[in-house]
């Protein structure tokens, strides 16, 4: 799923200043699940946001609602009778959801609630980690099944560097060598002599790299 | 022959050979760089130029190769996949070349949130082995990475490092033969204070019959205290400072302390010359080129073989 993180509070705030009627906005999708943008985190932001500004003598209004996918223009649009009447809509969806309204309703401000962080996973509650970023072209197979695109600091495919150490990147002892991971892995399941070879250049045409991505599928279309 | 540098003669010619290295300013003072380079000029083969080393923005390696070369000594470039893409590191190799320098040695290079400028995209388009591969590539078949036809022939002795101290131990003799097999005709180690492991390295590596394919230069860095001592087995990531080191250093008075060290990187090389595998050493007296001197004539090898 894709991961955020919520912005403080003053930032939100110094963002909005100055516009009177605010409508957060959260997702039921990923947000959600990562709990940082759905139902529940909509009413944390919005109160606290009526609070703040309510002590510091601004207009109280914030108004709540929470849409079952902001990335997707058929959802989006329940918000048609309603997104002129606000001077500012806080969307707390992934970096998608900010955008989609903002294409939608032309004469809208519309500010992220939330930092999109990564696509990853939850390790445990509370506890989230990357696992990959997007590349285009999955080849984790070749690293028993864990990809040292996103989780290698300097996505070697022929690691682990010399700063491998104790199982940990040369970045942070808190951050764990994948490619120490891909070695025990590929060890444990009689496979390491696949790593012997030289894996060739990675074509990152695929990849953000190659400009903005968008993906048609003619079977679906209209 | 592959680029008929100094440091590929002197090897080829079967001379246990010697390098030296420089870091580059923070700044443009060419004065500084000639300044270091007389401090090794005739006592090594070649002299690595780092690039932004340890994520540090510093005159460019090309650059102060070059002055190198004015000189009159022979740099090894050294480039970092961390701070350009294919495009650059194509152009920059054939601009070196161009330039007369003769070897380079490929690296992934250290992360740069440690560096001067944290903040920065890395770019990492190609790895260190990918990197050995594309310059073996545009050396042997005079082809770009895209299989296109470059005009000339970039000749280029290629180097490799090699750090058998960082983990997993058992698979850094595979990433040094995958190096090899990528490209790498020569290879400098990491500082080696650890010998145990370093001769269970080089076993490992001679039972491999890698010597046979690359030249294999043990890295020394002597060192200059305790404090040194202590903050390298802390600190750098990938170093492996065994206790008996710090030991013998706070074994004696402080004023003693660099002599010691400088003592201790004479007998490692002792021990090196003799060693099954080990074609050569680099000495990486960073910033400490003027004491580079008393470790090789310490260590018996100057004066240094002519070859040609
Ligand atoms: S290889 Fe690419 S697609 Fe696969 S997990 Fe890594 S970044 Fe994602
Ligand atoms: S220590 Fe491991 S994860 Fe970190 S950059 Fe090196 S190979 Fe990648």
């Amino acid at each position: 799923m894709i991961v955020g993180d919520s912005k403080p509070l003053e930032e939100i705030l110094s963002m909005i200043e100055g516009r009177d009627k605010v409508l957060v906005l959260g997702c039921r999708g990923c947000v959600t699940v990562c709990n940082v943008g759905g139902e529940k985190e909509v009413g944390i932001l919005a109160s606290a946001l009526r609070i703040s500004r309510k002590k510091a003598g601004l207009p109280p209004t914030v108004e709540e609602m929470t849409l079952e996918r902001q990335c997707d223009p058929e959802y989006v649009e329940e918000l048609a009778d309603v997104a002129e009447k606000y001077d500012a809509i806080v969307s707390i969806a992934c970096g998608v959801g900010p955008q989609f309204v903002a294409e939608r309703f032309r004469d809208v401000a519309v500010f992220p609630g939330i930092n999109t962080t990564f696509i990853g996973g939850a390790l445990e509650h509370g506890v989230w980690a990357e696992r990959c970023q997007s590349c285009g072209n999955c080849l984790v197979h070749n690293f028993g099944g864990l990809c040292p695109i996103a989780r290698c600091s300097k996505s070697l495919m022929n690691g682990p560097c010399g700063g491998s150490a104790s199982g940990n990147c040369e970045i942070s002892p808190e951050v764990p060598c994948v490619w120490d991971q891909i070695v025990q892995k590929m060890s444990a399941m009689g496979r390491l002599q696949e790593l012997e070879q030289v894996w060739p250049n990675k074509n990152w045409l695929t990849a953000r790299d190659g400009g903005p991505r968008k993906r048609v599928r003619e079977d679906l279309k209209q | 022959m592959k680029a008929g540098s100094n440091l590929e003669k002197m090897l080829s010619a079967g001379h246990f050979a010697v390098t030296g290295e420089l870091g580059p300013p923070q700044g443009n003072n060419a004065e500084e760089v000639r300044h270091k380079a007389g401090f090794l000029k005739g006592i090594v083969e070649s002299v690595n130029i780092t690039d932004n080393q340890t994520a540090v923005v510093r005159m460019a390696s090309w650059a102060a190769c070059k002055i190198l070369i004015d000189e009159g000594l022979e740099p090894n470039y050294q480039m970092v996949c961390r701070d350009r893409n294919r495009l650059a590191l194509m152009a920059d190799i054939l601009g070196a070349t161009a330039l007369g320098i003769k070897n380079v040695l490929c690296l992934s290079g250290d992360h740069q949130r440690f560096g001067s400028h944290p903040e920065s995209k890395n770019v990492y388009d190609l790895d260190s082995v990918q990197l050995l591969a594309a310059f073996k590539k545009m050396r042997d078949e005079k082809k770009f990475l895209n299989d296109k036809d470059l005009d000339g022939s970039p000749e280029i002795f290629i180097g490799a490092a090699s750090n058998p101290f960082a983990d997993p131990f058992e698979f850094r003799v595979t990433r040094l033969a995958k190096k090899i097999a990528a490209g790498a005709d020569f290879v400098q180690t990491q500082c080696i204070y650890n010998m145990d492991k370093f001769r269970l390295f080089m076993k490992q590596a001679v039972d491999r019959g890698l010597h046979e394919k690359c030249y294999i230069l043990a890295g020394v860095t002597p060192m200059k205290s305790v404090g040194m001592a202590k903050y390298m087995a802390k600190f750098v990531p990938g170093m492996d400072v065994p206790e008996s080191v710090v030991k013998r250093l706070q074994s004696v008075d402080k004023k003693q302390q660099a002599a010691e060290g400088i003592k201790m990187a004479i007998e490692q090389i002792e021990e090196f010359k003799q060693m099954d595998g080990v074609a050569g050493v680099h000495v990486m007296a960073i910033e400490w080129e003027h004491r580079a001197k008393e470790i090789i004539e310490g260590a018996g090898l100057l004066p240094r073989p002519v070859v040609d």
